[in-house]
């Protein structure tokens, strides 16, 4: 279905920058806290947020990923309602708690630890990186506890209640890369139509803020 | 004296943010940009800027790779990187290229730290 001739669908050039600049500033506080948690440098791709439908999310992380994903999933509630998803490879998972927990676990204890050491460091990473955009934007967030979902693309993209037409994904793709280990990582922030709208409206008063004279 | 600051990030936001923070700092200096690493060594054999701020995270070649580049063609020139990362690895391979890191989000304070500090270095270097 076609969004409503006033939806926001593009961002304009600053707007763009101002998104990639929040997100770089969160992703990288969100590096630190797990660089701490992991106790190893972690090394990040230049994060591109782009703003897509979500057909276009789904197609995206379907062609990169296999469909046996993982996310951890957190509601976020304020100014800009939405939610967020940190998203990785199953294969991925047990490697990144390996690296949290550290290795002088057995196999066993670490699956035992699967869901709990995931909520726990989706929550730090999203939490950095929200906690980070909404401090730049001088606005408050509320985030609610972290959820596990195992799925696709397809199932992540469409959490009940169902989205409505037009419904746009901040789609980030960013490149946790843990020296040693190789965890890719996904951070898809979902807005609504309202949403967006009241995101692009303090990304204008960040813009002047940041570069008005 | 009128100095000259190139100011390396591929935002444009960025950009303006430097620009902002320059005109509260030194109104007079002349501003020169650039969008990339291949544009900044264009604008240094150019245009000769007297200090540079680099963005750390850009597509292709990182800030401090062209720091070390930009410092091997003008030594004396003072160089900062302008990072949200701060991770003890970032730091530490600005300080090996003899950069100065700057945290984002850029704070006139810092910067107007910096850039006391270029201008000694600068004045040391003519005398």
């Amino acid at each position: 279905m076609r969004a409503p001739p006033d939806a926001v669908t593009v961002l304009d050039e600053l707007e763009q920058d101002a998104v990639t600049e929040l997100v770089n500033l969160g992703i990288s506080r969100a590096a630190l806290s797990l660089a701490e948690m992991v106790r190893e440098e972690v090394s990040l791709s230049v994060p591109k947020a782009t703003l897509v439908n979500r057909e276009e999310a789904i197609r995206t992380l379907g062609e990169r990923e296999a469909k046996n994903l993982v996310a951890v999933h957190q509601i976020f509630e304020g100014e800009v309602n939405g939610r967020a998803l940190l998203i990785f490879p199953e294969a991925n998972s047990l490697e990144l708690v390996r690296a949290v927990v550290g290795g002088d676990l057995s196999n066993e204890e670490i699956i035992e630890l699967e869901q709990e050491a995931l909520a726990e460091t989706g929550n730090i990473i999203l939490n950095a990186c929200l906690g980070t955009m909404a401090d730049q934007l001088q606005r408050s967030l509320r985030v609610s506890l972290p959820e596990i979902l195992h799925g696709d693309s397809e199932s992540f993209f469409s959490l009940a209640p169902p989205p409505q037409p037009g419904e746009q994904v901040l789609f980030i793709y960013i490149n946790f890369a843990v020296r040693r280990r190789n965890i890719n990582g996904y951070i898809a922030l979902l807005l609504d139509i309202p949403a967006l709208a009241a995101l692009r409206a303090l990304l204008r008063e960040y813009i002047a803020r940041v570069a008005g004279n | 004296m009128n100095y000259k600051l190139l100011i390396v990030d591929d935002s444009k936001l960025a950009r303006m943010a430097v620009r902002k923070a320059l005109n509260a700092l030194y109104p007079d200096w002349t501003q020169i940009e650039a969008a990339d690493a291949a544009e900044a060594v264009k604008a240094v054999k150019e245009k000769a800027p007297d200090i540079a701020v680099l963005d750390f995270n850009m597509p292709g070649r990182d800030g401090i790779d062209l720091a070390a580049e930009l410092r091997a063609s003008r030594p004396g020139m003072p160089v900062a990187i302008l990072s949200a990362n701060r991770q003890r690895e970032i730091l530490d391979r600005t300080k090996a290229v003899g950069a100065v890191f700057l945290a984002k989000p850029l704070t006139e304070g810092a910067f107007g730290k910096f850039l006391k500090g270029a201008l000694r270095e600068l004045n040391k270097a003519q005398s």
